[in-house]
């Protein structure tokens, strides 16, 4: 009997069912990969204690640390204690934790240490086809190789301790369908900020996304992440790209990838997964990328979002509207380029890899950063910055007045006391906008690398093919 | 978890839309190793001044609101961040139950693991709570309705699953656990 058409969502899902769901029972999904972190981790682990559990999986389980951790070279590789004591606790907390439990753990000093959602593509652990959670919303991010990844919550990294398994209901399926060209100076993340922008940030809210079309094929795995790893901001439960030639070259020789015959018998299973022709969704949605311009928010939530070269919207009578506004200090009907900016951030789990980081470098190489500007340059994680400092990109950013830091989400969310000060405007490469994301009473506006570092250059929004 | 059948009580109403994680509970406040005492930091840029101080201005600064249970909020509230600290915040500080048009994914998931109810309603209905805050309304789980002032029933979605942990006060862990001997012949099957 021929099998009916199926997503690549299906297929994983499905290939991934202890049990099927019912009407009384929601499905029990089996999870290949569980990433853990200081934050969301530790209550979890004592639910285990107090109910005398173990971790099911240990070899199925990873953590690293990367919220709570500084950036600062003395605090990471000693001298210097962590500036914040509860940071301090929470760190300890963790390997405390990990050592009871057998868990391993790429801790402050390793390595391979860096953001959660940059070292698993990175190790070659996240693979095709797995289920990958992690107590974080951005896991998501995984889904670049064809992997089903979603955030859960603390209460669920308990139960994937304890029994590998979650209980799910099956989301819906949402196809994005990316077709066109990419124009000169629009990266990957003023795609998805576009597409946040269109669809709404609660759009995709009960369903999974996978993004397809010719523009999606011609991004790279970095930017596949980027593309993904926004999928929350529009709502979904997840966003995946099928794996593809480029998937495959990416993974191949990765330390924790499959190797020789395991490599072989992998790539013919990964193969299969594209969803099917005349596979069904519950929804679809067209973007054409010729048409998407280097774009930037300008409001608390990123769909508020609109191309550099745009005026900020005039929505009348809308009081959610009018007070991000006067949260962020702008009017309606202005230009947002030329608006002051006081700091920018190049980092986070969204744009930290190592072609963020040469995308920056391009535009800042022989530049100065302006005069009374900050700007943090936070790699991904300590390969990426490995590798950014044998291409002589640190220089590049030192020499242009940025800081060097070590690996971490840093002023992402301002955990570790990396902040945007009060009232101060912040262009960051990170993926929320929110109210005090960054800081109590920083003012975010998101773009791509490119972006932050045109504006770091004027120490105004500007628009990066200026300088291109 | 203590059993939840239902609950009478007055609301709050936080019209704004989008209400994200990040609000509820800010980062800096999620270096915390333990569950409790986060209600002190609920929505705490919005409750406090910059010097600490509760702002006269703020909903849940209000004599008014003082031991209101239901929460009521505008579309999507929830969004963002994964974080398990948002609903553990509403818990502490007394919320039992939010009602919008919109809730988003993680946080419902993340509510419901701690008794707190997530109650999707129509907008006229969202519309009419919001325009009369701090009327007193009644959640019945069983039943998957809410009761306006007038008797009016208005139906709510709720998995059957949900409905059933949270009326015998059940956690899906002990399921979970119970189901190891499909586990194992899963993973057998996996190798």
């Amino acid at each position: 009997m021929m099998q009916p058409s199926r997503t690549l969502f299906d297929k994983v899902w499905q290939s991934h069912e202890v049990s099927a769901g019912t009407a009384d029972v929601p499905a029990v999904l089996y999870i290949d990969l569980h990433l853990i972190h200081e934050v969301t981790s530790p209550q979890a682990f004592q639910v285990l204690r107090e109910r005398g559990l173990t971790v099911r999986r240990a070899d199925r389980t990873l953590a690293t640390m990367d919220h709570s951790t500084p950036t600062r070279s003395a605090q990471v590789f000693g001298g210097a204690p962590i500036a914040l004591d509860s940071a301090a606790r929470q760190v300890a907390q963790l390997e405390h934790n990990c050592a009871e439990f057998g868990v391993e753990l790429l801790a402050m000093h390793h390595a391979q240490r860096g953001i959660v959602h940059v070292i698993g593509p990175e190790l070659g652990l996240s693979q095709p086809g797995q289920t990958i959670v992690c107590g974080d919303s951005h896991t998501s991010t995984h889904g670049a190789v064809g992997a089903l990844a979603f955030g859960i919550g603390t209460t669920e990294v308990g139960h994937v301790f304890a029994t590998q398994c979650l209980l799910q209901k099956k989301p819906k399926a949402l196809a994005i369908n990316v077709s066109g060209r990419r124009t000169e100076g629009v990266t990957a993340k003023d795609l998805i900020l576009a597409i946040i922008g269109q669809v709404g940030v609660d759009g995709g809210t009960g369903h999974v996304i996978e993004y397809r079309g010719a523009a999606i094929e011609a991004l790279s795995m970095d930017e596949r992440m980027t593309v993904c790893n926004m999928s929350i901001e529009a709502g979904a439960r997840a966003g995946l790209i099928a794996p593809d030639e480029v998937t495959f070259e990416y993974l191949a020789g990765r330390p924790r990838a499959p190797h020789g015959d395991a490599w072989q018998r992998a790539l013919e299973g990964w193969r299969s997964l594209p969803s099917d022709a005349g596979a069904r969704f519950d929804r679809e949605v067209s973007v054409d990328a010729a048409a998407v311009e280097p774009m930037i928010t300008y409001g608390t939530n990123p769909g508020m979002v609109i191309p550099i070269g745009a005026s900020i919207p005039e929505r009348r009578g809308d009081a959610a509207f009018a007070r991000a506004l006067s949260y962020m200090g702008l009017t309606a009907g202005q230009p947002i380029k030329d608006q002051k900016v006081n700091v920018v951030f190049l980092g986070s789990c969204t744009n930290a890899r190592l072609s963020d980081l040469r995308d920056a470098a391009r535009v800042l190489r022989g530049r100065h950063i302006a005069h009374g500007l900050t700007m943090l340059v936070v790699p991904g994680s300590q390969e990426v910055k490995r590798q950014a400092e044998t291409e002589g990109l640190d220089r590049v950013f030192l020499d242009a007045g940025a800081e060097w830091r070590e690996s971490g989400c840093s002023m992402c969310l301002g955990m570790n006391g990396d902040t945007v000060p009060r009232g101060a405007y912040s262009v960051s490469t990170s993926n929320r906008n929110f109210e005090g994301r960054q800081g109590a009473g920083a003012r975010t506006l998101l773009a791509s690398p490119l972006t932050a570092a045109a504006c770091a250059v004027t120490g105004r929004v500007t628009d990066p093919r200026e300088f291109l | 978890m203590q059993p939840f059948t239902r609950l009478t009580s007055r609301t709050v109403a936080m019209p704004a839309a989008n209400i994200d994680t990040d609000q509820i509970i800010p980062a800096r406040f999620l270096t915390t190793t333990t569950r409790q005492g986060l209600g002190q930091q609920l929505f705490a840029d919005w409750r406090y001044d910059a010097a600490g101080l509760p702002r006269a201005d703020f909903v849940l600064n209000r004599k008014e609101s003082a031991g209101a249970q239901i929460l009521v909020a505008g579309r999507n509230f929830g969004c963002g961040s994964s974080r398990e600290h948002a609903p553990w915040a509403l818990s502490d500080y007394g919320f039992r139950a939010i009602i919008s048009t919109e809730i988003a994914d993680i946080f419902t998931s993340n509510a419901l693991k701690n008794g707190l109810l997530p109650v999707v309603v129509p907008e006229a209905v969202s519309a009419w709570l919001l325009a009369h805050p701090g009327i007193e309304v009644r959640l019945d789980i069983a039943a998957r309705t809410l009761t306006l002032p007038d008797g009016t029933d208005v139906p709510f979605p709720l998995e059957a699953f949900a409905q059933h942990c949270l009326l015998e006060g059940v956690d899906e862990l002990g399921f979970l656990l119970a189901r190891r001997a499909e586990i194992e012949a899963f993973e057998r099957r996996q190798q």
